[in-house]
């Protein structure tokens, strides 16, 4: 799913990213050797260190292997999996392929969107949740699915849905 | 210890008599094997659990003889978490939706007492129509346990192929087997090899599409994660036939569980020396990677997908040069399907002429479906080629869910079209599903029944193609949002007669005009649904006198000029 994402000028954060993150992709870039067509790797990399990609990342990603910003730009805001926002403590993924649609996946969005009081690839106010659509996770069969994190559960029905809320909300840890 | 002849092969396999025997359905000796399904949907189901209160219950009860292995889909997604137990000198049982409170029942009548739990125990009379060839290994073998594919006849055909075989030989079997490319296209797969190998040039690639973007079909994760080590070795034969050492495997970043079992894979056969250098002492050398998509369908598209492992945007180029002449870092390079991969080693070990004989004239072998929407037996099937879709609803699929009737089904993905009723007894190949205005695609279904809308459903399909669409020619990034606002305006019930002709006349335009595929068929869900659903969009639409004047010019197409 290619997204048009906001290219911001700007970074309007009040925490600098942390320093450490930086060494450790450094680190990792420098142990590929051959960094030839390594870019989407790296910004796997990337997104798993720092959780998502914002400008700075994406900067130093492009200096360190002699690209230009555009590239590295257009990589990531070409690939849905890769996200210039942070993200929630836990990722809510509703599957929206065609076989958890035709089994009401369509539905259980809606009601999350409800309850969580966000509109996809949004995250809510308490910095929670994130919501996503995904497309087939492969788990078809046991349609509609709905991932937390990495734990799928299977056969979601929407009175389900307030039991999953409540087992990753803060209050619940 | 490495293998380095076709002699160290057979010796390993010696070893592991024991495991051949479970392939065949009969466990040796006194050993009692409990096999449990734990591929994604097995795992997100509870199988692990499952296999630990297994593990704990034979520990505790202090049983000497029992083991339980973990092994990949069994393709009945519609119960899992499943379970097999061979005992010996019984046939295997298979148990469906076991939970932990059941295993304690499992093991004390079934095991102890040799009384099988008929509560849980699948009754599945259809398996007779089934044929596994792709799916030979998944839900038999421990995927993560390279001994285990070996010890049944596992890199026999790789050995075989380097130590005896010619090139040419391979290339002149797969081409005789009529084997077809299985990732949507058809493209003898022979053909693609041969073209290939007669690219000048030392440097070739060869590469296992494993991106698997049709929501709905699933059948490539469960041979990775049920059978990985086949991919690698077709993949070794199909780099000796054409001339490759280097293979890639473009794998979605969604698969995480096939991701780990392929890295297992591949460092296990490194190690026993069945990649790398001087492959079974021959100066074979081959080695793989894999390389991460990052959530963008169009990437399955084989000139999207090359660009893609080249770190760059997943856009198609246009065709030709096609990747066989001009591929990865315009080297030659040949992609082909994880399915069809999966068919490579039976197809060198067994002959070509074997293969040949199953299936239709045109379509050889057998192919995997993934029955998924409004069906009993939710799950994967794989059957011979010519099989009638009624054979495989209502037999294979158990029938529609909840006393429901059969609508539609829809095969080909967001590139394919729906199937109403009257085609059900169409045998299914490539060549009959183009002609009833589908496509094989990679082999998803999607039934529906009598609640679904259709005019829903193009919309569904449209907006995922107007999503996926990468935008780089314009009838495909404009012509599917101009679709999906039009579908959407009459789904709102704001839509007009000129509304549905120009819906149909873009059609037309997007299919022609689209750089990739992509393009070409999205619309196909729409050309498919009006074909054989007009009413449905016509009760959408609320002006009658519109309809009436529709209806009239319908069914006399001579007085169209008078539209
Ligand atoms: C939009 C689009 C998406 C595709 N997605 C896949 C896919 O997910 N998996 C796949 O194997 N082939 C896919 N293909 C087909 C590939 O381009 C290519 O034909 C195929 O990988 C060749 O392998 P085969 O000859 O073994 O079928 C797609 C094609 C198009 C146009
Ligand atoms: S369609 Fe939802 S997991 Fe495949």
């Amino acid at each position: 799913m290619t997204k048009p994402q906001a290219i911001k000028a700007a970074e309007d954060r009040d925490q600098p990213l942390p320093e450490e993150y930086f060494d450790e992709l450094e680190k990792f870039i420098i142990d590929m050797g051959d960094t030839q067509g390594a870019l989407i790797e790296i910004l796997h990399k990337a997104q798993c260190i720092f959780g998502y990609l914002p400008r700075d990342v994406q900067l130093f990603i492009a200096r360190k292997l002699g690209i230009p910003a555009a590239e590295v730009f257009g990589v990531v805001s070409f690939y849905s999996y890769f996200t210039t926002e942070p993200r929630g403590r836990h990722t809510i993924s509703v599957c929206m392929g065609t076989a958890c649609f035709v089994r009401g996946s369509d539905q259980i969005i809606e009601r999350f969107k409800e309850k969580l009081n966000i509109e996809s690839n949004q995250i809510t106010e308490d910095g929670n949740f994130t919501l996503k659509d995904v497309r087939c996770i492969g788990a078809c069969g046991l349609s509609p699915i709905v991932m937390v994190d990495n734990k799928v559960y299977p056969r979601v029905e929407e009175e389900n849905l307030d039991n999953i809320i409540k087992t990753y909300s803060s209050e619940g840890l | 210890m490495k293998i380095c002849s076709l002699d160290d092969l057979s010796k390993i396999r010696n070893d592991r008599r024991s495991l051949n025997s479970r392939i065949n359905g009969r466990s040796i000796e006194d050993r009692i094997e409990i096999l449990v399904g734990l591929a994604t949907c097995g795992i997100s189901s509870g199988a692990k659990e499952t296999q630990l209160a297994f593990e704990n219950e034979i520990k505790e009860k202090n049983f000497k003889n029992i083991s339980v292995i973990p092994v990949g889909c069994i393709g009945n997604c519609y119960s899992e978490p499943t379970v097999q137990i061979n005992v010996p000198g019984q046939s295997p049982v298979i148990y469906g939706r076991v939970h932990v409170q059941d295993v304690p029942e499992i093991i004390e009548k079934h095991i102890r007492d040799g009384i099988p739990v008929d509560r849980l125990a699948l009754t599945n009379p259809v398996d007779n129509k089934q044929m596994r060839i792709a799916l030979r290994h998944c839900g038999l073998i421990n995927p993560e346990d390279i001994f285990e594919y070996l010890a049944c006849d596992g890199y026999e055909a790789l050995g075989c192929a380097v130590t005896q075989m010619s090139p040419e030989f391979i290339i002149d079997e797969v081409k005789k087997s009529g084997l077809r490319g299985r990732g949507g296209g058809g493209f003898p797969t022979g053909v693609k090899w041969e073209i290939t190998r007669a690219q000048p040039g030392e440097r070739k690639y060869i590469i296992c599409n494993a991106d698997e973007g049709d929501p709905g079909a699933f059948m490539d994760r469960s041979i990775l994660e049920g059978d990985p080590h086949c991919v690698l070795e077709a993949m070794a034969i199909g780099g000796y036939a054409l001339g490759a050492d280097q293979g890639i495997i473009y794998i979605r970043a969604e698969y995480p569980l096939a991701v780990s079992r392929l890295n297992t894979a591949i460092s296990q056969a490194r190690k026993l020396g069945l990649l790398g250098p001087n492959i079974f002492g021959s100066n074979f050398n081959f080695d793989i990677r894999i390389k991460y998509g990052a959530g963008a369908f169009v990437c399955g598209e084989e000139t999207a997908l090359i660009n893609s492992c080249e770190g760059k945007r997943g856009e198609p180029n246009f065709k030709p040069p096609y990747p066989a002449q001009k591929g990865y870092w315009g080297y030659p390079t040949c992609v082909n399907n994880v399915e069809t991969f999966a068919n490579i080693a039976p197809i060198i070990t067994k002959g070509s002429s074997w293969f040949a004989s199953i299936g239709t004239e045109k379509s050889k072998g057998t192919k995997v479906f993934a029955l998924a929407g409004k069906i009993n037996n939710v799950g994967l099937a794989e059957v011979p080629m010519g099989i009638t879709l009624r054979e495989l609803i209502y037999e294979i699929g158990g029938g529609i869910r909840d006393g429901h009737k059969f609508k539609a089904i829809q095969t080909g993905g967001p590139s394919g079209g729906v199937i109403s009723e009257e085609y059900l007894d169409t045998p299914i190949d490539y060549d009959n599903l183009i002609e009833i205005g589908s496509m094989m695609g990679s082999g998803g279904m999607i039934v529906m029944d009598e609640t679904d809308n259709m005019v829903n459903i193009a919309k569904f399909y449209l907006e995922f193609s107007m999503d996926e669409s990468c935008g780089r020619c314009t009838p495909c990034r404009i012509g599917t949002k101009r679709m999906y606002e039009i579908i959407n305006k009459i789904t709102s019930g704001k839509g007009t007669m000129a509304d549905l002709n120009s819906l149909k006349q873009l059609t037309y335009m997007v299919r022609d005009s689209s750089l990739c595929g992509l393009g070409q068929s999205a619309p196909n869900p729409v050309i498919s649904t009006m074909k054989h659903f007009m009413s449905e969009y016509l009760a959408f639409i609320p002006d009658p006198r519109a309809k009436l004047k529709f209806n009239v010019n319908k069914h006399s197409r001579k007085s169209k000029k008078a539209d």
